[in-house]
């Protein structure tokens, strides 16, 4: 029930793997990490999802802020690879309209 | 009277008991035979109930517990979580649920709200008591074709 936040930096681009569960709990060290990244001018931040099996509202909060960040910094954030169950938190909500959401766990170079 | 059993817990209303009721949930509901969907849907549905819980108690400065009652029927599982903190508006929280809207702007988004919104989607009967704090009663039946009459769907689903 802990979450993993593995940081791969790049140039002007910063991957950030998740692993475990996005819950009230580990949310907040989750925000401090990707509005640290949100912030930086320009910055690309993409979020790989793949080992997260389970994201509840307070995940989507999260990245709403973080996306709100985006807005305000002209950086951006991609999320990928992102399992069906945690897929579907976004659909429900409506919110997979709003983010800008890749699936496929493997294929493409993106 | 209809037979059942019931199982209660209490936590301490912190966020790190969140994933705790959430690995006793999935627990019951797999013992009951839920699908695997299904135990997906009440996992995410009772994190938000506690979630809530956890955030009120934490707003009002309060150390309290969350208590979560399972009630397991034959068809059916019912789960209560009440937080014994003080009042709530009701009408203030239903009024900030529901999905995101195209017209929204980014901006504009709120970054909460969504768990009640959640809730209701994952589950088939939701009702919310706000008396002597707050008292969440969900329930979810075990296949879709013994939902009321009222419901729209029919399925098929064993």
């Amino acid at each position: 029930m802990d979450l993993a936040i593995d940081v791969i930096d790049e140039n002007k681009k910063t991957i950030v793997k998740l692993s475990g569960e996005i819950d009230a709990y580990t949310a907040p060290q989750l925000k401090e990490k990707l509005l640290q990244l949100t912030k930086i001018e320009e910055h690309k931040t993409i979020v790989d999802l793949e080992n997260v099996g389970y994201m509840d509202s307070t995940g989507l909060g999260i990245f709403i802020s973080a996306l709100k960040s985006t807005k305000e910094n002209n950086s951006s954030i991609r999320l990928v690879n992102l399992q069906d169950r945690v897929l579907r938190v976004f659909q429900i909500t409506g919110l997979d309209e709003i983010f800008t959401i890749h699936t496929a766990i493997r294929g493409g170079n993106e | 009277m209809e037979n059942f059993d019931f199982i209660e817990m209490k936590v301490p209303a912190k966020a790190e008991y969140v994933g705790i009721v959430r690995l006793s949930i999935s627990g019951i509901a797999s013992r009951i035979g839920f699908t695997y969907e299904d135990i997906e849907d009440l996992k995410v549905a009772v994190s938000e109930a506690i979630t809530n819980a956890v955030d009120h108690a934490y707003h009002e400065d309060d150390d309290g517990e969350v208590s979560v009652g399972y009630g397991v029927y034959e068809d059916r599982l019912e789960i209560m979580v009440a937080d014994h903190g003080g009042s709530f508006d009701l009408n203030e929280v239903k009024g900030g649920i529901g999905p995101y809207q195209g017209s929204e702007s980014v901006e504009d988004l709120r970054e909460g709200g969504f768990g009640l919104f959640l809730i209701e989607a994952l589950m088939d009967r939701v009702e919310i008591n706000n008396n002597d704090g707050v008292v969440v009663l969900m329930t979810k039946y075990l296949h879709e074709t013994e939902v009321g009459l009222d419901d729209d769907q029919i399925s098929t689903t064993q």
